[in-house]
């Protein structure tokens, strides 16, 4: 989901950087609040890890293969703060260091995957692990918050590069978030099993009391609050009629043929695919229906990785033994 | 997996590694920058002109000619994906020659920046343009840690491979989610020895 360099334009950058600069400084001022001096080098350490565990491919359907993003698995483990610190470095790194993301393209890509990809997780995680307690709550909650905020991220993804005129929004829109819907089951497959392994071997760094911020529910509204005004700024402008609204405006006036001014004929053009407008409409429902299905898988999953309340407390090593 | 992590620092013997790394962040600043807001119709002397400049500094760079085209190509799916996706668009939108250029230029730039500049000076350039500390402190133990634990996860992947037969794909998933666990344990574990031997030095 890395944006590389020359798919947003200047209006798109400049704006997403400066969201993303607002961000970042909101999560350092808050991290250096409520972090104890102690746990500083941690948040290093954890970049590291992200970026070592992105390496690390999971086999899905078909030769194909997919990793971790790892943002809902740093919220559970650090907190909010923490994990925009922690995102934010990987990205900054993955750009300067292996061209990976543009440097044009760097705020959209803390926007996405750091800002809304742990923000984005971090309520739907406070909220389940208060709605269902202990263990199993923590492992459901991770599970269901990976996979938001894959389809967070991809929503925001989808927004910049329509929003550059790179790509439609309906094409941009219906391609990134149906396969980012089926991504997010993965992520949130393979958070779930790590925080269940580090529950097995080190309960004491998940409970949130030892390792990052307790949870602050000001705060972690305020990180709500911010999405939500980010990817509205984002998506509303495409969201609101469901065909793109410039479009449609084209059409009722006719100079819809005005535009076609490219060299290269397009093998399909939005015409000739009468199914693209219904498509976005669709995907937002299957959005919906998604939710609510990964909700209810998560829920299970949560209780057979979990069997019994308490089996865990008991629990076995992990499965790695030291080298 | 380290093959592409591997970066051609050829220490001090080109000139491109020896000029200031304000100097060369700012240059590549400038292209890639110009790259993205030249409006397409402009003429395409921008483009030549940051071609040119690349091309010379890929040779007084005397990096492998080879290793920029396997970068180049391993970053590339993104742009053919967008491409593709472009391809199946009403012909309006963008012209995905530009785009393709466009994105080629600016990777070439950052690859030869990143390979010709130690990271310890792009750290030192943030922190003269008043990055805040915290993020550079995480910066850099990032930095420093990022091949120990890429090595780490290697080990262990190693290591359980040599223990058991490759099992089904549960239970690959559930080895990898057990190395991964197990890689935050001991970064958990790094940090607090680091910690220490910070506060030991007088670190704060």
């Amino acid at each position: 989901m890395h944006i590389p360099d020359g798919f947003i334009d200047a209006r798109t950058a400049a704006v997403t950087a400066s969201l993303s600069v607002a961000g970042v400084g909101l999560a350092l001022r808050q991290a250096k609040r409520k972090l104890p001096p102690r746990r500083v080098p941690l948040l290093g350490l954890s970049a590291a890890f992200v970026f070592a565990a992105q390496m690390l491919n999971f086999p899905v359907v078909g030769g194909t293969s997919g990793h971790l993003m790892g943002s809902a698995l740093v919220v559970a483990l650090l907190g909010p703060a923490s994990a925009v610190v922690v995102m934010t470095t990987v990205l900054i790194v993955q750009c300067f260091l292996f061209a990976d993301g543009g440097v044009t393209a760097l705020g959209a890509n803390v926007f996405n995957m750091a800002l809304l990809g742990s923000a984005g997780a971090c309520l739907p995680y406070a909220l389940l692990t208060r709605w269902l307690p202990g263990v199993r709550g923590r492992i459901t909650a991770v599970a269901f918050a990976g996979w938001f905020s894959v389809v967070l991220a991809s929503v925001g993804c989808a927004g910049q590069l329509a929003w550059s005129g790179t790509v439609s929004w309906s094409a941009a829109f219906t391609t990134m978030v149906s396969i980012h819907m089926l991504i997010g089951v993965g992520e949130g497959l393979i958070s779930a099993l790590v925080l269940l392994a580090i529950e097995r071997t080190r309960p004491e760094l998940v409970t949130g009391q030892t390792v990052g911020e307790p949870a602050d529910w000001k705060q972690w509204g305020a990180w709500a609050l911010f999405v939500a005004m980010g990817l509205a700024l984002f998506v509303a402008p495409f969201a609101c009629p469901w065909p793109d609204g410039l479009e449609s405006v084209a059409g009722k006036l006719g100079f819809e043929h005005y535009a076609v001014g490219n060299a290269l004929p397009a093998p399909l053009s939005d015409y000739e695919m009468p199914g693209i407008h219904w498509a976005v409409g669709a995907t937002a429902v299957a959005g919906v229906v998604g939710t609510v299905v990964v909700l209810v898988l998560s829920w299970v999953l949560g209780r057979i990785l979990v069997p019994a309340a308490g089996a865990v407390a008991a629990g076995g090593n992990g499965e790695v033994n030291d080298v | 997996m380290s093959d592409w992590l591997g970066h051609h620092h050829d220490r001090g013997k080109s000139v491109i590694y020896r000029m200031p790394a304000g100097l060369k962040l700012g240059i590549g600043l400038v292209i890639i920058v110009g790259c993205v807001v030249a409006p397409p119709h402009w003429p395409p002397w921008w483009f030549a002109g940051s071609a040119v400049v690349l091309g010379g500094a890929v040779l007084a760079s005397r990096l492998p000619v080879w290793f920029l085209v396997k970068r180049l190509l391993l970053l590339s799916p993104f742009v053919f994906g967008i491409v593709l996706v472009n391809g199946f668009q009403p012909a309006s939108r963008l012209d995905w020659r530009m785009l393709v250029v466009r994105s080629f230029l600016c990777l070439l730039t950052v690859i030869l920046v990143s390979n010709t500049t130690p990271f310890s000076q792009i750290l030192r350039v943030l922190q003269t343009m008043r990055v805040p500390s915290m993020l550079i402190t995480t910066l850099a133990l990032m930095f420093r840690y990022l091949f120990v634990l890429v090595d780490e996860s290697e080990r262990m992947r190693r290591a359980r491979a040599s223990r058991s037969f490759t099992g089904r794909r549960r239970a690959y998933w559930q080895t990898q989610a057990t190395v991964i666990s197990q890689l935050f344990v001991r970064a958990s574990a790094r940090a607090e020895r680091i910690y220490d031997a910070m506060r030991a030095r007088g670190w704060e």
